[in-house]
């Protein structure tokens, strides 16, 4: 019957769309049996009527409405009928929607997007197109292809090959079922991969051709996501990566110039955290219009909140440490016992709330299965950012130029006048300030609570023992290959493995250099 | 006990018992060198310290190696030594000892002692334990778990202490010593080492005049039964020595022969004066 | 002449110090347990459970500061990784303890309760063993000798030293940490092993028991420091300092710093092991959390606030530092944290010799 009917639509489409719905197919939406809904259903969707649209949009939102024998809709509180399209007067006294339940509804969905997919809208076209790559059933197949007769636009036209495509695996005849899998070469989804998996069982697919195509169709499905799912892993290293450089370039500039590792540089990261957290705090309160930009005002406030705290740290405990690397863990180890108990009582015990920003919510996918959540990107860049303002400080200011020859050589920088203490106190503010700035990064994907930054501290010391010490380049390399090599393994063996494997890795590297990655080599760099 | 009774003091056997663990050939200085470098080349990040030097050293023989800041005169010691490896040449030390292939602690075995340029004593020890720490005996780590100091070992280091005029402070800690007086401990250590060939970086940096003589005097009586190679800045000290000289320029020799033949040597007045 | 090998152990210390060690011994061997045992429990001398534990605690952590102290006051290698020895021990131990529980567990099987709710059909092979006592004893000193000469090994042969050393340490015990929250791992997660019943059969909880592992921990306590006194002053010990001070001087007079080390790294990581053994079945509980970094540093802290490279401040530091633990966390829970941390700076700020510097101090001011 369908196939009689395929070329009598495409006759009724060319007329325009005057004439009102059959009323039996209208009458039967309301029948007992749901497969009798579901045959009406299909043929309203099959008759690429405009007004259908409204009439199954109406019975997918419990709208339609059958009383005194006549299945009607409200318009602007009117009843209309739905066959006719004529006002109802008066309306019916009594009347209840008709009733459907999932199986209809799905079959709802697909109708209602065979008929939007002869919308003259492009716009309406292209998203029932879209919607259509996941789910188009058999029946789907003769309005697909009509659409694809009739459609001029190469986009929607791809859309709709594939969801044809899709739409024909269940075809009777094998030669439509071999284009079909032929065609979904195309179309990389775990979905389609899902559907064409059972056509390698010769019980179920009983052509030997289909059968190979849809081998060779896998084949090509799988190296593509495969493709897909390494650049999203890629693209979580990176995020992870970029927040290790956060974390690791305030490190590696301490280190550097003082030559001693700030165990409580993590809970520099969690006053930035807490800094944010009390920007959106104050703009809840006073500025509710501009919450969305919170962040930004938080940016120069956690650097300032982290570069303080690492100015009195360095002032009141680190200053007197020099000389003695080893101590020097232990009291900073001991303030940062400090600093969380303090963030304990000032903000409690628990996790407090950062919000994403709505410009930071949400992601963009550049292809199927593969999502780059906003706030991450937003990081990247963020991170980027830090990166080259950090870059332009030390190499084209004279306080760069300062703490440049105090790591190099400590003793010659204050002959020739470096005022190396000063140095010191700036170079650490910097470095906490920094920290600070990845503490603001991480309020938006991680918990901010008073542990957050324990963590950071061997990770950040990684990245600086991998890049070298005093190598900006070198941390930038280290940060990144780390967070992407991490997520690679993560994926293959789990997190806990992962994170042994790193630690077992760096290990190993530091016997085979001890000077990082881009050493700086010669006869004073062991002393 | 004087310079000459050192000398007596039991000589090295090759193959003695005690050597320690590390099994090296014994010396084999049937050629006269004992110790020869060739194109040793060394660099860091792109900077030649070293560039393609080659030096024989006769055993026996008293040696001072003279050069500009930066001539590479300290990496050459630390090349020999083992704490830098170089990127290309051989350092042989007799004929079948390669010093490339050999930790520190090897090559001190093998017999080179070292002094460095800034005195490296250990400060928390007593000056006599300074000394017993240094004296040549088997020093694996099991054995110096049990080790017990003899009354030749004791003997030993007193007359070691009254050469160099420490034997009043034999208790005192090392880091307690004046500047000269650590020179002259880390020199005792050395010979406490019994090495064949030391290798002396500005031996007698921060020492009086009559220290500094009396240094002189000890290592002309050291040379002959010892190797000695001595880098100095001090050209009267060089002059007392008496020694060959070497002129080390750019990481490699310049010029080489008698005090008064290399002074006199255009290219060495051109790179101490400049054109 | 050669003096006797036992001569020369005991004159490693002064008279004194062998008077303060008998008495200390009569005490924690004698006098403590007896009175823990025999007298009433409503008598004023009745020694009671709670103390007779803490006792035994403390003197576990002064084991394990002892052993840190032959690797940072003498050798001047900062580990912030030692509670991995520490808890390695305790976990080969609390295996035997595991499988002395039999089927007196809640699910009743021959089987630890954690492998029975993973729905594990047999032991893995590394538990092969664990019910005899001589063979967990023997993973006890085995298992973190090799983990500790194997990374030792390999940490020293680069001359990964100072900072490098001190942070590397701590990424060890943090990697171990996470091994061991894996259930996977086979040593019960995140619970670890605890509902220890009995030992050899005797019951765990037994007033005699408690005597028993108090009066060993004491015992390896003063062995613990007999050890090290006499490494200390022997030449062995005179060579690690120097190594701590000049270790390239060390190197070029023909000492090979590696070995030293190593030996020395590797008995402080089984004298850990130990101390954690004997800690296990007096706390009844050993768990992932052992090996939180934090647990190791703290292990520092004892060391500090003793005094470093003294071998008898640890063990002062660490009874110090625990007693001051227990009071805070009952007394000012939220203050506990302040309080440490104000200890790792104020001692490292200002009493860098620790309590026995400050002693000695205060005696030679006396005496001039």
């Amino acid at each position: 019957m369908k196939r009689i009917l395929i070329p009598l639509l495409f006759w009724f489409c060319a007329l325009p769309a005057v004439a009102a719905l059959d009323p039996a197919l209208i009458g039967q939406l309301a029948a007992e049996e749901s497969d009798d809904k579901i045959a009406a259903i299909q043929q309203l969707g099959a008759s690429a009527d405009r007004d259908a649209v409204k009439v199954l949009k109406a019975l997918a939102n419990d709208e339609l409405y059958v009383g005194g024998d006549r299945i009607f809709l409200m318009e602007d509180d009117k009843a209309v009928d739905a066959a006719s399209g004529e006002a109802i007067e008066p309306a019916p006294e009594s009347y209840e929607s008709i009733t459907i339940n999932n199986r209809i509804r799905a079959e709802l969905t697909n109708a209602i997007a065979s008929l939007r997919l002869l919308n003259p809208d492009r716009e309406v076209r292209l998203t029932a197109a879209r919607e259509l790559q996941t789910n188009a059933g058999m029946e789907m197949a003769p309005i697909l292809a009509q659409a694809l007769a009739r459609e001029t636009d190469p986009e929607i036209k791809k859309l709709l090959k594939l969801a044809h495509a899709l739409a024909n695996l269940g075809n009777a005849e094998a030669d439509a079922r071999l284009a079909a899998v032929e065609a979904l070469a195309d179309n990389a989804t775990p979905n389609t991969r899902n559907l064409l998996l059972p056509l390698l069982d010769p019980k179920i697919e009983a052509d030997e051709r289909v059968r190979n195509a849809a081998k060779s169709s896998l084949r090509v499905i799988e190296s593509r996501l495969a493709i897909g799912e390494s650049i999203g892993q890629v693209f979580s290293g990176l995020s992870l990566g970029s927040i290790l450089l956060l974390a690791a370039l305030g490190l590696a500039i301490t280190y550097g110039v003082m030559g001693v590792i700030n165990m409580a540089h993590g809970e520099l990261l969690m006053v930035g955290a807490y800094a944010t957290y009390f920007m959106q705090g104050l703009f809840r309160t006073y500025l509710p219009g501009y919450l969305d930009w919170y962040v930004l005002a938080a940016i120069p406030a956690a650097f300032m909140a982290a570069a303080l705290v690492g100015v009195v740290l360095e002032r009141s405990v680190i200053r007197w440490l020099y000389g003695r690397p080893l101590e020097t863990l232990l009291a900073t180890w001991g303030l940062s016992l400090i600093l969380i108990q303090a963030a304990r009582v000032l903000f409690g015990a628990q996790n407090v709330e950062v919000a994403n920003p709505a410009w930071m919510s949400g992601g963009v996918e550049p292809m199927a299965g593969l999502v780059l959540p906003w706030n991450r990107i937003v990081i990247i860049g963020f991170t980027l950012f830090v990166l080259g303002l950090v870059w332009v400080l030390m190499q084209k200011t004279r306080l760069g130029m300062f703490v440049r020859a105090v790591t190099q050589n400590r003793a010659m920088a204050g002959c020739v006048g470096v005022p190396t203490a000063r140095i010191d106190t700036l170079a650490f503010g910097l470095g906490a300030g920094i920290a600070g700035l990845g503490g603001v990064a991480l309020s938006q994907i991680a918990n901010v609570g008073p542990d957050m930054g324990q963590g950071y501290i061997v990770d950040s010391f990684m990245v600086v023992v991998l890049g070298g010490v005093g190598q900006l380049a070198g941390a930038v390399w280290a940060a990144l290959g780390l967070g992407v090599v991490t997520k690679f393994l993560e994926g293959w063996a789990g997190a806990v493995i992962a994170k042994i494997v790193v630690l077992v890795f760096i290990i190993v590297f530091i016997q085979k250099r001890p000077q990082g990655l881009f050493a700086l080599k010669g006869r004073f760099v062991e002393s | 006990m004087s310079v000459e009774q050192l000398q007596q003091s039991p000589a090295w056997d090759d193959g003695a018992p005690g050597l320690g663990h590390v099994l090296t050939p014994g010396l084999d200085i049937s050629h006269k060198v004992i110790l020869y470098l060739e194109d040793i080349s060394v660099s860091f990040d792109g900077f030649k310290a070293l560039n393609k030097l080659s030096l024989a050293i006769d055993a026996g023989e008293l040696r001072c190696i003279i050069g500009p800041n930066g001539a590479g005169k300290t990496t050459m010691m630390d090349v020999i030594t083992g704490k830098t490896r170089p990127d290309s040449g051989t350092c042989f030390f007799g004929q079948t000892i390669d010093l490339t292939r050999m930790s520190e602690p090897e090559i001190a075995h093998a017999g080179i002692g070292r002094k460095f340029q800034k005195p490296t004593v250990f400060e928390n020890h007593s000056v006599f334990v300074n000394l017993e720490l240094a004296m040549r005996t088997d020093k694996r780590a099991r054995t110096s778990l049990f080790a017990r100091l003899d009354d030749d070992g004791r003997d030993r280091i007193a007359d070691t202490l009254k050469l160099i005029r420490l034997d009043h402070e034999a208790g005192r800690l090392a880091g307690l010593l004046s500047h000269g007086q650590k020179q002259w401990l880390e020199i005792g250590m050395l010979l406490m080492q019994e090495p064949k060939l030391l290798l002396l970086d500005e031996p007698v940096a921060g020492m009086t005049d009559d220290e500094t003589e009396r240094t002189g005097e000890l290592f002309k009586s050291l040379a002959g039964k010892h190797s000695l190679v001595v880098v100095e800045h001090d050209m009267a000290f060089i002059e007392q020595l008496g020694g060959k000289v070497t002129v080390l320029h750019e990481g490699s020799v310049l010029a080489e022969g008698d005090l008064a033949t290399v002074q006199n040597d255009h290219r060495v007045i051109e790179v101490y004066l400049g054109r | 002449m050669r003096k006797p090998f036992t001569i020369r152990f005991l004159s490693a210390m002064p008279r004194s110090g062998w008077i303060a060690m008998a008495v200390f011994a009569a005490v924690t061997l004698v006098v403590m347990p007896a009175l823990h045992l025999f007298a009433p429990a409503d008598s004023a001398f009745y020694v009671s459970n709670y103390v007779i534990t803490l006792g035994g605690k403390l003197m576990c952590y002064a084991i394990v500061a002892v052993a840190m102290d032959l690797i940072w006051g003498y050798a001047g290698i900062l580990s912030l990784g030692h509670g991995v020895f520490f808890a390695l021990g305790g976990y080969a131990f609390g295996m035997y303890l595991m499988r002395e529980i039999g089927t007196d567990g809640s699910y009743h099987s021959t089987l630890p309760d954690f492998m029975v709710f993973l729905d594990w059909k047999e032991l893995p092979w590394y538990w092969l063993g664990t019910d005899s006592i001589m063979w967990s004893l023997l993973l006890v000193l085995a298992v973190p000798a090799l983990v500790a000469y194997v990374f030792g090994y390999f940490a020293f042969r680069s001359r990964i030293k100072g900072v490098y050393f001190s942070i590397i340490t701590q990424a060890l015990t943090f990697a171990a940490m996470l091994l061991f929250f894996r259930n996977e791992t086979g040593f019960g997660g995140n619970n670890g092993f605890t509902d220890f019943k009995r030992i050899l059969g005797y019951d765990i909880t037994s007033p005699e028991m408690r005597a028993t592992l108090f009066a060993l921990s004491a015992l390896a306590l003063m062995l613990t420091l007999l050890l090290g006194r006499y490494l200390v002053t022997s030449k062995f010990g005179r060579i690690l300092t120097a190594i701590r001070d000049a270790e390239s001087r060390v190197m070029f007079i023909g000492y090979n710093p590696l070995h030293y080390k190593l030996f020395v790294w590797t008995l402080s990581a089984m004298l850990c092991a130990i101390a954690g053994a004997l800690y296990v079945p007096q706390v009844g509980i050993i768990n992932p959390g052992e090996m939180s970094p934090a647990n190791s540093i703290e292990i520092a802290i004892w060391v500090a606030v003793g005094g470093r490279g003294t071998l008898i401040g640890p063990v002062i530091g660490a009874a110090i530092v625990n007693l001051a633990k227990s009071y805070f966390t009952v007394a000012f829970p939220e203050y506990w944290l302040f309080f440490l941390g104000a200890l790792f700076v104020g001692v490292t700020l200002w009493l860098p010799q620790g309590v026995v510097g400050l002693w000695q101090r205060i005696r030679t001011a006396r005496a001039a």
